[in-house]
């Protein structure tokens, strides 16, 4: 479904990405883990757009999208719930679900926002308050809601558990679980290597810009390496 | 049923609009209070573009001259009448935003700021520069628009403060319900989506450089309306209209009053443009009074004077 090749990235001069290759089938759930600053929050941003393609080529769903205008993208697809939870704050959160959804106008517009409060009962008790008010939690389920608005065919999700509890890390990782069931391909990037791997069907690491080892997300649990720099066991 | 914030605040303005002529004692009054709805026009311009947008621009004075001249020169030179010329400023700051519009908008913060006042003095130099066509600094007469004769004609007298004052009200009030609209549809949503983060309503499918854009154009139709609206009442036009002081007072008057909402902003024009006249009883003072205030309300009521008062009632009430 998505395929990158090659990829690079760069800030300035400063090339964060050195080639980088990925590939995600219909229906996975994959996941992107390494340690902060490995350029796991570029990568994510150079697919939907937001991050300008220095070299290499993304193919999404058999089409070359590296030129396509980031804002075009959600409309083929593809669609990116951004590191810190970036909602919309001056916003309610009804107004938020309602621009995740901002390229449609049709009636299901109002069925999916019902969908997105049965997955987030807490979100419907808020509707009409100001999504800046909620809690980094709440925010986070804000975050998912919105990017499922816009009907994607594949999710990108940066770091959905940063900053949260542990017990709301669990409960977001439940989500990201049932989103496969929806039938919403998922690329999740985490610094939560041991929660994105159990998730995960499968899993690359990320170490400077380079993918180091990829494998099923039990190999990757498993791997002696993974398990002394990652997950600290 | 609570009533919507858009109609409540409509309601708010319309009865106000309404009540007020009671308590005018003189011809005066109505002057001064026309000069509110026009100023209030223009401001509802600055709040889509930086209540809604976060955009800002010190060169918005540069539409009202486009408007108020095209109200002067059209009559004259292609023979259009003075209501048509308004349209036609309209149309001419349209594009001309349009124009602008695309490279300055990438710039952000105070760089937007300083381009869109580079843009507002270009206009005003134009104007007094240009004086075989404008008359210079000394400006020139504008044409009659002749509705209150025509209106008289089927009865209805108006001496001239109460028809522009009537006039201007309901630009105003037509003004304040389309800004209103557009808060709650899609587009409005998308602005106040950039406001917040640009790189999250990218995401969402929005396109933010267009988004700024007819922000931006919209803003400068309400600026020239208002501009030609002055012009027309006044029967004058001097390219003081363009002047960098009255794009400034602008943006002071919505942020005065609170440029996130159409109410507080124009309720930040009535104060800027009462102020200065209440103020007369402290003589040479006046400029003081008048800066001291503005300071002590950016100090205290931050969000501006609606947005601030209506937060410290609702603290209490809780």
């Amino acid at each position: 479904m998505l395929v990158v090749e090659g990829l690079r990235a760069a800030y300035g001069r400063i090339e964060v990405l050195h080639g980088i290759d990925i590939e995600i089938h219909s229906g996975e759930i994959v996941t992107v883990v390494g340690a902060n600053g490995a350029g796991k929050t570029t990568l994510l941003k150079t697919i939907v757009g937001a991050q300008p393609v220095a070299g290499g080529t993304i193919t999404f769903r058999g089409e070359n999208i590296s030129a396509v205008p980031g804002f075009r993208r959600l409309a083929r697809g593809l669609a990116l719930s951004p590191e810190g939870r970036q909602i919309f704050t001056n916003l309610s959160v009804e107004e938020n679900l309602r621009l995740g959804a901002y390229l449609y106008t049709d009636t299901r517009v109002d069925k999916d926002m019902d969908d997105a409060f049965a997955m987030f009962p807490v979100l419907r008790e808020k509707r009409n308050l100001n999504a800046g008010g909620l809690s980094g939690g709440q925010q986070q389920m804000l975050a998912i809601a919105r990017a499922l608005m816009g009907r994607p065919s594949c999710l990108l999700l940066d770091e959905p558990s940063m900053g949260l509890a542990p017990l709301l890390v669990a409960q977001i990782f439940e989500v990201v679980k049932s989103l496969k069931a929806l039938g919403v391909t998922v690329l999740l990037v985490e610094q939560n290597a041991f929660g994105a791997l159990s998730v995960a069907d499968r899993g690359y690491v990320m170490e400077t810009g380079m993918i180091v080892l990829s494998g099923t997300g039990r190999e990757l649990i498993e791997n002696p390496r993974i398990r002394e720099s990652y997950l600290g066991l | 049923m609570r009533l919507s914030h858009k109609y409540s605040a409509l309601l708010v303005l319309l009865a106000v609009v309404a009540v007020a002529p009671l308590f005018f004692p003189s011809s005066y009054y109505y002057r001064v209070a026309s000069l509110v709805c026009v100023n209030g026009l223009a401001v509802i311009g600055i709040v889509i573009l930086t209540g809604y947008a976060g955009q800002i621009s010190l060169g918005h004075a540069g539409f009202a001259g486009i408007g108020a001249y095209a109200c002067a020169l059209a009559p004259v030179h292609l023979g259009l009448h003075p209501g048509a010329a308004l349209v036609l400023g309209a149309l001419v700051s349209a594009g001309l935003a349009f124009l602008v519009g695309r490279p300055i908008l990438r710039l952000k913060g105070y760089y937007l700021g300083v381009a869109s006042l580079g843009f507002g003095i270009l206009v005003s130099m134009v104007l007094t520069n240009e004086s075989a066509i404008t008359g210079g600094p000394d400006g020139m007469q504008v044409a009659d628009l002749g509705l209150r004769g025509w209106l008289a004609g089927i009865g209805l007298r108006l001496t001239t403060g109460q028809f522009w004052y009537f006039v201007n009200a309901l630009a105003m009030l037509i003004g304040a319900w389309l800004a209103l609209n557009l808060n709650e549809r899609a587009t409005g949503r998308a602005l106040r989506a950039l406001h917040g983060s640009e790189t999250a309503a990218a995401t969402v499918g929005i396109d933010v450089a267009r988004a700024k854009l007819s922000a931006f154009v919209i803003s400068a139709v309400y600026a020239s309306v208002a501009g030609s609206l002055l012009a027309l009442q006044n029967r004058l036009v001097t390219p003081d209209i363009a002047g960098y002081m009255h794009s400034i007072e602008m943006v002071t008057m919505a942020v005065l009053g609170g440029v996130g909402s159409v109410l507080g902003a124009i309720f930040g024009a009535a104060v800027l443009t009462l102020l200065p006249q209440v103020l007369t009883a402290f003589d040479q003072y006046e400029q003081i009074a008048l800066g001291l205030i503005m300071m002590l309300v950016m100090i205290y009521l931050r969000q501006g004077i609606v947005p601030g008062l209506l937060a410290l009632i609702r603290g209490r009430g809780t």
